[in-house]
């Protein structure tokens, strides 16, 4: 299999393919030597080069995170044969951005109003969940687009709060 | 009379874990109580009996007296431990237990009451000759006396909620000009928390250290001390990190602050366990604080340095047995280090982040205790306290039971939710906190400081790469192609995707 990942920022060319229990692995036109075993649902044991390494998944609906150690790192990973990959390679950087409720809870407050124009970074709504409120924040400089959430609602995680372009 | 047969246990999450092990431990039946959030937690599931209190909210769950008291009867429970928290402080309920005849495990209605009141604790206290910051015992009637009162001890002063806690009714006044609004601010947030506006005024003692002495007092006149908790690291005066002993306490002070808290629980008639809070100031000047008449959260510290199960003895006081063992058959040996943690995000101001647990990998090992309340697949619930689990550590000494727990944190996983457990590794690296150099400021100190991140390298995300295409072939079904996942991805078209983009314009 040919992948391209995308962590961090940074795009990765892996080539990964196993045949009698024996991996062989590319990255980035470079050869590397690994033994990996799926120890059970969401962590790997890999080794390289003598070096013991375990990896754990952490996969939602929207994302997917892969923890080397203590750093928790987002990956895109991508089948460059499949057009769904080549369009998402576009990256939704530009125009509208979502904001999204990122857990369950309730709105307590609504602090701006369809139309205004925001800072990164602002606080547009109050959210409460675990006796905490907390201030959801602008993810861009804009305009206030739409604004879906209403003073009283209860939202899930994953929730689209307002759209901020 | 032996001990209890049946224990209801009238709590959530760990501490009614805790207790419920306490029960099998002791032969005695338990009997759980939850709301229909926590149907599937943790503590239903251990418990012998359990019995639905209804809705989340916890005014009509683990808040309400005569749910929970029906429950206890319904139950055939002779007893009640309401672990900390909810309604572990509250007269009205171990009043209300004992009219219903059955046994509160805690102190009487009368010294909870007495405790409640942060000016009636002091009247009763100074009465028993209990050091104190310098302030007044009683609540405060104009601004104009706060002056005269601020003048005599000096600023800067804290004016306080009597009926506080957590935070709540608490302002810092540097002078005069700022006393007037100070004094409306905190009465009125004191109104809004607690029902009482009453507020009071204590010199401030900038970064204090937070320590408290626990006791144990038997209904037969015994009180005992079990040693200090230096509990310092706090954030939004939420404790996060506790110990057990503290690293300024020496074996001098130990006992003369020891001394203190048995005469404070002795003034207030008090039984059972409970713990006396001190500020210590720079020169090591102890002030009582507040008396907390309940099991605390970082009880296990304590557990752990003088070798004793708290609850245990906790039951057995409450079934009249004495005290069986005397002052100075205490004796604390080791260190043991808490770490409390929570469901929420410290990347991200702290946010609280309830939802499924995907993936929970435990620690094991010399030296380690977990006492936790969540399990692989359980969904954490958005309507209550975020404390998911509490990971202790134990050595011989200090340095050991540091370098144990951050062995042990680096074996904890919890996946799908956000902790805070990476603020453990940060604080425990940290060279003043090896140096036990701690204040109620540490933490806000260490936050403000730059994280050195210099641990993420391209190595770790070449290895997550490589892990990336591994996971996808050796278990295809979940996700091999994330982008056809991602959000943002997910349209079909670029047509559907300019169309849905224009009506949202």
């Amino acid at each position: 299999m040919i992948y391209d990942v995308l962590i961090d920022g940074m795009t990765y060319r892996l080539e990964l393919s196993r045949a009698d229990g024996k991996w062989a692995c590319r990255l980035n036109d470079k050869e590397i030597a690994i033994d990996a075993v799926m120890t059970r649902r969401d962590v790997l044991s890999i080794l390289i080069d003598g070096h013991a390494y375990e990896i754990k998944r952490e996969k939602s609906a929207m994302d997917l995170h892969l923890w080397v150690g203590p750093v928790r790192h987002e990956v895109v990973l991508r089948d460059p044969r499949s057009l769904v990959s080549r369009r998402a390679a576009a990256g939704p950087d530009h125009g509208p951005r979502k904001l999204i409720a990122p857990m369950p809870g309730k709105i307590v407050r609504v602090l701006v109003s369809e139309g205004d124009e925001v800072e990164a970074g602002q606080g547009l709504l109050v959210v409460e969940a675990m006796k905490m409120q907390n201030e959801i924040k602008s993810p861009k400089k804009g305009v206030v687009r739409k604004l879906v959430a209403a003073t009283g609602a209860n939202v899930n995680a994953g929730d689209v709060l307002a759209v901020v372009e | 009379m032996g001990l209890f047969k049946k224990i209801l246990v009238a709590n959530r999450g760990e501490i009614a874990v805790r207790v419920i092990r306490a029960c099998r431990e002791l032969g005695i039946t338990s009997v759980a109580v939850y709301s229909d959030v926590d149907r599937a937690s943790l503590h239903v599931r251990k418990a012998d009996e359990a019995y639905g209190l209804g809705p989340a909210a916890a005014a009509e769950s683990y808040l309400n007296i005569g749910k929970i008291l029906d429950a206890a009867k319904r139950s055939g429970a002779d007893a009640i431990h309401p672990g900390y928290g909810f309604l572990s402080e509250n007269a009205k309920f171990a009043q209300a237990c004992a009219q219903a005849g059955i046994k509160f495990i805690g102190p009487t209605a009368a010294a909870m009451e007495m405790m409640g009141s942060k000016t009636r604790a002091r009247q009763h206290m100074e009465k028993a000759g209990v050091p104190f910051v310098p302030g007044t015992s009683r609540g405060l009637e104009s601004p104009e006396e706060g002056e005269l009162v601020a003048e005599k001890i000096g600023y800067p002063i804290m004016l306080k909620a009597a009926a506080g806690g957590g935070g709540k009714g608490m302002r810092l006044v540097h002078s005069n000009a700022e006393l007037k609004a100070a004094l409306e601010g905190a009465r009125s947030e004191a109104q809004r928390a607690f029902g009482d506006a009453e507020v009071y005024i204590e010199k401030a003692i900038i970064n204090p250290r937070h320590i408290e002495m626990q006791i144990l007092a038997d209904e037969h006149g015994n009180t005992v001390y079990l040693g200090e908790r230096e509990c310092s690291i706090q954030r939004r005066h939420q404790k996060v990190l506790e110990e057990a002993p503290s690293p300024v306490v020496d074996a001098d002070m130990r006992r003369r602050m020891g001394e203190v808290a048995v005469r404070v629980a002795q003034a207030a008639g008090y039984t059972n366990a409970g713990t006396i809070e001190f500020l210590v100031d720079a020169d090591k000047n102890f002030y009582f604080l507040e008396m907390n008449t309940r099991l605390q959260v970082e009880h296990p510290v304590t557990e752990l340095t003088t070798g004793l199960d708290l609850v245990h003895l906790q039951i057995r006081i409450a079934a009249g047995e004495r005290l069986p063992f005397a002052q100075e058959d205490v004796l604390i040996r080791g260190h043991a280090i808490e770490c409390r943690i929570y469901a929420e995000d410290p990347d991200n101001n702290f946010f609280p982040s309830p939802g499924k647990i995907t993936l929970l990998l435990l620690p094991s090992g010399p030296g380690i205790r977990r006492d936790s309340g969540m399990y692989e697949g359980w969904t954490v619930p958005i309507d209550y306290d975020p404390l998911l689990a509490k990971l202790i550590g134990y050595g011989t000494n200090r340095e050991q039971a540091i370098a144990r727990l951050i062995r042990a944190l680096n074996e904890y996983f919890v996946g799908g939710i956000k902790t805070n457990m990476l603020l453990f590794r940060r604080i425990l690296h940290d060279p003043d906190f090896q140096a036990g150099k701690l204040d109620t400021g540490y933490l806000d100190r260490l936050l403000k400081k730059e994280e050195d991140r210099t641990a993420v390298d391209g190595k770790g995300a070449e290895l997550a790469a490589i892990a990336a295409g591994v996971f996808a072939i050796l278990d295809p079904a979940s996700g091999a192609d994330t982008s056809s996942r991602h959000p943002e991805a997910s349209v079909p078209s670029q047509w559907k995707r300019a169309g849905r983009e224009e009506s949202l314009r």
